[in-house]
């Protein structure tokens, strides 16, 4: 089957590798096959929900989704200038802000810039109630000039493509009409008010389900037409709206204006704050590492990230607390485990078996049972300060505190996590006969040379694998740090968990949670290199 | 079988037999023997506290045997040397090394070296850090360590193989170098544990010489425990066999073979034929035997006490004869039919029914003169009466 010179081939003269790989794929079909049901459920279940939540930690559509005209006008601003920015800005805004109220958009952006600036939330909630005053006046004005200009449908009648309107008439409900397509030009005369219009009517169609020519206009329409028209622009339109146009257009200049950064001074004096407007230049593109900054007690300021100040650090502190907390319960799990899964191994069948379901019987019990045990039997008041006060170890009036601190979480964690240590220890221990002890002693060692220099080192893969477990466990632990550590010994998840129930920013949560992910992977590519996985064994 | 019958012709120790008659002496002699090196002294051992496992044993060997532990599993043979290495403790009496009562000295101070059936090399060590092991323990200075380590496998011709891990080895590799571990710390006394059980037979018989010829030109004293019969005869001065707790017969191969003691012994080691019946006659060294088919045969009595004692009647299928030319005149002769003829060989096998007992064995050599039997034939056989040994039954 074979030829000096060429690849091995297969009797029917393929090339053998093809052969073999064709042979093959039958069976990693059928076993992908098997195992397809598992995927899906999980792909669908946690590696997708968790991509999403993970994408969280940069995303920031927000800023940019409910106020795109603002985050435009606001390129030529700069905080340096040491003002807010003119009134173009504050125009962008109106009209942002107003759809953005209708939509009950404005209080999710206030909650999004409120994790950086605090008191921006009831700014934009203040602001969001009142903006749909603004240009009242205008529309006053100009109802006073034509009585058409109070007629619902004269917008759409000057703005609207007449194409557009003929079928928008046809529909027999509003809601089927087609997205709003303008009069090319009355775009051009009047590019403002086109633009407001257009999201007015869009979101009259979508949103309301309304036809926008039987809609009241939004007085920033009236704004936006006032604006248009102060810049008298050459009106082209040929039907009777261009006379009602161009009186308009004659008579704007004798308007009564309204001057909007004094309206929304009005409703907060903080819109003439430049800081505020900065947060929102800053926080306008559709990613930000704002996030993640703030995962390490950072923030983006105008001159690039910096450390913020000290009284406001707490997330380095909290990392490097789980960290030291996770390896100081790993390394009790070792201490206390080990014995417990030298006897498993080595006591004879029965009483292995019970010891084995003393092991096993926390797993049977609620870990919320478990954990408010441990509330019971380490208060102040409780069953074991009881005992040691009893004892005399303890004064009455000088009880240990044993819980809502760190000593609490170790201690419950430790207890919790000690199956996690003990099985894999066991697993691995059981593998090692017992003869190599024999072997050791009848060559002359003590007892306790022939333990450490021939049995440990091959028990070491069992507290390997026990060891990552109980630290990646612990290390995201929430629900014990939560009961019984107190503000001392509580974890990064505890943090996470606030911040995804409590504070709501899960954009926070999510970053905190990606770098706890990070620190994990890089411990454990550490342990590889270190250690080698392989030497990680959980049996057999 | 057949192997055992061959060697027993060919491969006989030579120094065994010389030394069989003062061995033989020694054995029956009295507890607290100044020249006994290992001595068992009325030892029992129970794991429950219901059961013996061993029931009192006896033993006492000198300095430089090589004795074997040979019994079918569960007879006691391998806690008996436990209980020599220190892992498991006497329930009652008293176990000796050179004169000194070892019960309450913990393995390791024992200085006694041990191979294990599974050769329990430290996965985690090269082998010279294995061998180096019982040395570092003794605080051995490192140079010393080396040179030993280096003669140690150079005795079982292991040197180029000193960097390596146990894993890396086969497996006869790994029990030579279990068995230089054993030895390199220089101990008079080394147990073997069925060292050669997990290897294939050609292996195993090579290592079978190998330990044995390691063993007398070091002049230590071995106790070696196997099942194997084969391995018992070959290997050792003294095999003790053990059934039921017991040693059942303790003996050079040779005697062990061609005079067992009982019935136990003679079906245990090598093939055997078993004739039941009642004494009806004893007179001097030869007795008359009925067997239950109403025949009559001659034997010596080894085992039965007085007439009308049931009796099992042990015959080596070698020794029976066919061929009335070679019969003593007078010697009882039984009928038998021929049931089937299997050639091996060296040798031929043939079935036969004997007295109503339808497994009766003869083996003849394939000489040129030699007779092929066909089955369905009428013959007759024979034997010397010393060669039938009436034994309990």
């Amino acid at each position: 089957m074979t030829d000096a010179t060429g690849p091995m081939v297969a009797a029917d003269g393929r090339p053998l590798k093809a052969s073999l790989n064709r042979a093959l794929r039958r069976q990693k079909m059928r076993a992908l096959l098997l195992i397809s049901p598992l995927l899906f459920f999980i792909m669908i279940t946690f590696i997708i929900p968790i991509g999403q939540m993970l994408f969280r930690s940069v995303e920031n559509q927000i800023v940019g989704d409910v106020l795109p005209t603002t985050v435009v006008a606001l390129d030529a601003w700069s905080v340096k200038s040491g003002e807010a920015p003119g009134e173009e800005v504050f125009f962008a805004l109106t009209q942002d802000l107003v759809l953005a109220a209708e939509r009950k958009e404005h209080t999710r952006l206030g909650s999004r810039l409120n994790y950086e600036d605090p008191g921006i939330s009831s700014l934009f909630r203040k602001s969001g109630r009142n903006v749909e005053v603004m240009g009242e006046g205008y529309a006053k004005q100009f109802d006073a000039l034509d009585e058409r200009w109070a007629e619902t449908n004269t917008f759409s009648e000057i703005l609207a493509d007449p194409e557009w309107l003929a079928d928008a008439a046809q529909v027999e409900t509003a809601a089927d009409m087609d997205r709003f397509e303008v009069n090319e030009d009355a775009a051009t005369y009047l590019p403002r008010t086109v633009a407001a219009y257009t999201s007015f009517a869009n979101y009259m169609i979508a949103d309301k389900g309304k036809d926008p020519a039987k809609s009241k206009p939004w007085n920033t329409l009236h704004l936006a037409l006032f604006e248009d028209l102060r810049a008298a622009p050459e009106i082209t339109i040929a039907s009777a709206y261009g006379d009602m146009l161009r009186t308009a257009a004659a008579a704007v200049p004798t308007f009564e204006t309204e001057t909007l950064s004094a309206s929304f001074a009005k409703i907060d004096k903080d819109w003439l704050d430049p800081d505020v407007w900065s947060t929102i230049k800053r926080y306008s593109p559709s990613y930000t590492n704002g996030y993640f900054l703030n995962a390490i007690d950072m923030e983006k300021t105008v001159d690039g990230p910096a450390w913020r100040p000290e009284d406001q650090q707490i997330y380095l502190t909290l990392f490097w607390r789980t960290l030291l907390m996770s390896m100081t319960i790993t390394i009790s799990c070792i201490l206390l485990g080990y014995p417990v899964a030298w006897l498993l191994a080595n006591l004879p069948a029965r009483t292995a078996n019970l010891l084995m379901i003393l092991v096993l019987l926390p797993f049977w019990t609620s870990l919320l049972v478990r954990t408010s045990a441990w509330k019971i039997l380490l208060q102040q008041q409780g069953v074991i300060n009881d005992i040691v006060v009893w004892l005399g170890l303890v004064a009455d009036d000088n009880r240990l505190a044993l819980i809502n601190n760190a000593t609490g979480t170790i201690i419950a964690m430790t207890h919790i996590l000690l199956p996690f240590m003990i099985l894999p220890l066991y697993s691995v221990m059981k593998t090692i006969p017992p003869t190599y002890l024999r072997a050791a002693k009848s060559l002359g060692a003590t007892n306790w040379t022939a333990f450490w220099r021939v049995y440990f080192p091959q028990s070491v893969p069992g507290i390997g694998a026990g060891s990552i477990l109980v630290f990646i466990l612990s290390i995201g632990y929430y629900i014990t740090p939560e009961i019984v550590g107190g503000t001392k010994g509580v974890f990064i998840s505890n943090r996470i968990a606030y911040h995804i129930s409590s504070s709501l920013n899960w954009g926070l949560a999510a970053a905190l949670g990606t770098i706890l992910l990070a620190v994990v992977m890089l411990l454990y590519w550490a342990y590889d290199r270190i250690v080698g996985i392989d030497n990680v064994k959980l049996g057999g | 079988m057949l192997q055992s019958a061959k060697l027993l012709d060919l491969v006989f120790i030579q120094e065994c037999s010389l030394s069989c008659q003062d061995l033989r002496g020694t054995s029956v002699s009295k507890s607290g023997n100044e020249s006994a090196f290992v001595e068992f002294e009325r030892v029992q051992k129970s794991y429950d506290g219901e059961n013996l496992v061993v029931k009192d044993l006896n033993l006492s060997m000198p300095k430089g045997e090589f004795l074997t532990m040979l019994g079918p599993s569960g007879s006691g043979k391998t806690t008996c040397l436990m209980m020599l290495a220190g892992f498991e403790t006497a329930t009652h009496g008293e176990i000796r090394l050179d004169g000194v009562s070892i019960n309450h000295i913990p393995p390791h101070k024992r200085g006694i070296g041990m191979v294990f059936q599974n050769y329990a090399l430290f996965p985690h060590m090269t082998v010279a850090e294995n061998l180096s092991f019982p040395l570092e323990v003794r605080k051995i200075g490192k140079s010393d360590r080396e040179q030993k380590v280096m003669r140690a496998l150079g005795m079982v011709q292991m040197q180029d193989f000193a960097g390596r891990r146990p894993t890396q080895l086969s497996g006869g590799q790994q029990q030579r170098i279990a068995l230089a571990r054993a030895l390199v710390f220089e101990p008079e006394l080394v147990l073997m544990d069925e060292p050669l059980g997990a290897l294939d037979k050609q292996l195993r018989e090579t290592l079978q010489f190998e330990i044995t010829n390691l063993a007398h030109q070091l002049g230590i004293t071995v106790v070696y425990v196997t099942h194997d019969q084969t391995e018992a005869l070959t290997m050792s001065d003294r095999v003790a066999v053990f059934d039921d707790g017991r040693i059942q017969q303790l003996a050079p191969p040779d005697e062990l073979y061609e005079a067992p003691q009982n019935s136990f012994v003679a079906q245990f080691i090598g093939e055997n034929n078993t004739l039941e019946g009642v004494v009806k006659e004893i007179k001097g060294n030869t007795c008359i035997v009925q067997l239950d088919s109403g025949d009559i045969i001659d034997a010596i009595p080894v085992n039965v006490a007085a007439v009308g004692d049931r009796t099992k009647v042990s015959i080596r299928p070698e020794r029976v004869e066919f061929n009335k030319d070679r019969l003593k005149a007078g010697a009882h002769t039984l009928k038998a039919e021929v049931l089937e003829f299997i050639y091996m060989g060296d040798i031929f096998r043939t079935r036969l029914r004997v007295a109503g007992v339808d497994n009766f064995i003869i083996k003849s050599r394939n000489a040129p003169d030699q007779v092929r039997l066909t089955p369905g034939q009428q013959i007759e056989i024979g034997w010397l009466a010393e060669d039938c040994r009436a034994l309990d039954a």
